[in-house]
């Protein structure tokens, strides 16, 4: 699996994507996303998924369940 | 493009926007009152030279100059109760969503342009619209820029605290003129009900704890620029039932460790902001019970209150919004050419008025002392700026409150109204809008009033004044307390306490 940003919730804040260890998070029409090839659910760097821990609204970093689990390598 | 603006707007300009049009803004308050020269006692001689003339601090100087915000600092490190990202904030001046997001460059080059149109135009702040030091790339590039080509232009910004200690030595050598910290309380168990997390060492931190990191690292950062000689502004939100008594420890522990100048500002909460405090009903504080807590505290320290919470990204002076004049697409097609000696004359001239106010009122205060009386009055005055009694009172978007006493005058606060005599707009209620506001005064001072407006204010007990009309506000002020204590004496009219008035709600956002 890896997070996704709800667009629709996201405020554009920005306060992700530094917090983000695999660069993965960017801005992309006027909303941030998160890319799932990079995503590693912060595994292997933090507790807990930055993303989700920095952001002001909350359930808008979410599991994307359409991805299998990260495998840590 | 700005030549244009320049030759056909700058009359205009000049006008609207020399009187006091400033946002955010403060007051020195307290016992100097402005103008005065003497430092007052709590205050440092060192510090009191560089606030006596402050735009935002010098309620005199505050009447002639402007500072503006840029809108470069999304992002935040801590979450408050009172606020909700996706919209401006009314609390702490910080542009939400809608406000337009700049790079550092487009922010540096709106600075110029408006500074070089505007020569009132002499603090810039970064502020948000999320916390500038959880931006830092973002905060010190602008500085960088705008210092390079405007040296004369004051930096300022205005944080949480939370990440202040690993920033004070950059805001050092960046020669940032002043730091607002907000601190809404030093003890954990009441910060718990303000601040529901921070995002502190890579970990969301909740409840008490969050509380006593955020309050150990505003009181060290604190601390820590004072130390450095940098100038120190608190910002506290008054929080009626949470922090509103606590207020008062929070103003003794500022102080002592060296921040110069506390403001006290109302809760602004209404629903419709979609703030924890909004939609719980926890309501802010009534005009009088700001007050009370704002001279509680002056006795501490000098007090701000010229703080009018307007939206921080607003273009020049005073509530007056005129960003649409500046938009990013405007300014990026300007030629901007930074124009130091048109502001430098226009800056020269503003002294030479500020003098002339102060002279005013120190001669009409001088009889003043003979009198004795325990009684003391509050007045509205609608201004424009310039220190004079030269607003409509229909246009009045805001009035100005000064305390008289056998004292003398004392600016004491702003009381917004917003237009009431704009055609289309609830003009049926407007009126007792106004009067709610400004009812703890005795009298409103105006340049012009309508027959209608003069007999619902007289109604109400307020004696609407427009004899004063553009002369100087506190001159005028204390010509006519001394008539009112002269009316009292002779016993035409009685001294009564007047209530309580209503803190206009709703954030400051202009069309
Ligand atoms: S969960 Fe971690 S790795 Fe994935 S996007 Fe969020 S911050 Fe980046
Ligand atoms: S922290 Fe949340 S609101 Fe801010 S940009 Fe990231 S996803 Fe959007």
């Amino acid at each position: 699996m890896t997070y996704k940003i709800v667009s629709s919730q996201c405020t554009a804040c920005s306060a992700c994507e530094p917090e983000c260890p695999n660069v993965a998070i960017y801005e992309k029409d006027g909303t941030f996303v998160i890319n799932p090839k990079k995503c590693t659910e912060c595994i292997g760097y933090f507790d807990d998924p930055q993303c989700v821990a920095v952001c002001p609204v909350d359930n808008t970093c979410v599991i994307d369940t359409s991805y299998p689990r990260y495998q840590a390598a | 493009m700005l030549e244009e603006i320049q030759t056909e707007q700058l009359e205009e300009v000049m006008q609207q926007i020399a009187e006091h049009k400033g946002c955010g803004t403060s007051s020195e308050g307290g016992k100097a009152s402005c103008g005065s020269s003497s430092a007052p006692e709590d205050m440092a001689p060192e510090v009191w030279e560089k606030v006596k003339n402050h735009p935002c601090y010098s309620e005199e100087a505050h009447h002639h100059y402007a500072r503006m915000h840029v809108a470069v600092a999304p992002a935040c490190n801590i979450q408050c109760n009172y606020c909700n990202r996706k919209y401006d904030c009314a609390n702490e001046s910080r542009p939400g969503v809608v406000s337009e997001k700049l790079t550092p460059e487009q922010a540096s080059k709106k600075v110029l342009a408006v500074a070089s149109t505007i020569p009132q135009m002499t603090v810039l702040g970064i502020a948000g619209p999320g916390d500038p030091l959880a931006n830092p790339e973002k905060t010190f590039k602008t500085f960088e820029l705008i210092s390079k080509t405007a040296p004369d232009i004051k930096l300022c910004l205005s944080t949480n605290g939370l990440a202040l200690p690993d920033h004070v030595d950059t805001i050092a050598s960046f020669n940032v003129d002043h730091v607002t910290i907000t601190v809404n309380m030093v003890d954990p168990e009441i910060g718990q009900h303000i601040y529901p997390w921070i995002f502190w060492n890579h970990k969301r931190v909740t409840g008490i704890e969050a509380a006593r990191i955020l309050t150990e690292r505003q009181m060290q950062g604190l601390e820590m620029l004072t130390e450095r000689g940098i100038l120190c502004k608190v910002n506290s939100v008054m929080i009626p039932g949470i922090n509103d008594k606590h207020l008062v420890e929070v103003n003794r522990a500022v102080k002592s460790r060296g921040a110069f100048l506390h403001n006290i500002m109302p809760l602004i909460s209404a629903p419709e902001h979609g703030t924890v405090f909004g939609l719980n009903g926890q309501r802010g504080p009534t005009a009088q019970e700001l007050k009370a807590l704002q001279d509680e505290c002056e006795g501490e320290m000098n007090m701000m209150r010229h703080c009018r919470q307007c939206r921080a990204d607003a273009v020049g002076l005073l509530g007056e919004d005129r960003s649409a004049e500046f938009t990013t697409e405007k300014i990026m097609e300007m030629e901007v050419e930074y124009n130091a000696e048109g502001r430098k004359a226009y800056q020269e001239q503003v002294e030479k008025e500020r003098q002339a106010t102060v002279a005013a009122k120190q001669a009409e205060i001088a009889d003043l002392e003979a009198e004795y009386s325990d009684v003391k009055i509050l007045i509205a005055v609608a201004t424009k700026g310039h220190g004079r009694v030269n607003e409509h009172f229909g246009h009045a978007q805001e009035f100005q409150v000064y305390e008289l006493s056998t004292e003398g005058s004392k600016f004491v606060g702003h009381r917004r109204v917003d237009l009431y005599c704009q055609g289309g707009y609830g003009e049926e209620d407007a009126l007792p809008t106004v009067i709610r506001a400004i009812n703890d005064c005795v009298a409103v001072f105006v340049a012009k009033i309508g027959g209608c407006p003069k007999d619902e204010l007289k109604a109400a007990g307020i004696d609407p004044v427009d004899k004063y009309a553009h002369e100087f506000i506190e001159q005028s002020a204390v010509k006519y307390f001394k008539e009112y204590l002269a009316k009292i004496k002779s016993g035409e009219i009685v001294h009564v306490n007047r209530g309580d008035a209503d803190i206009r709600q709703g954030a400051y956002i202009a069309a």
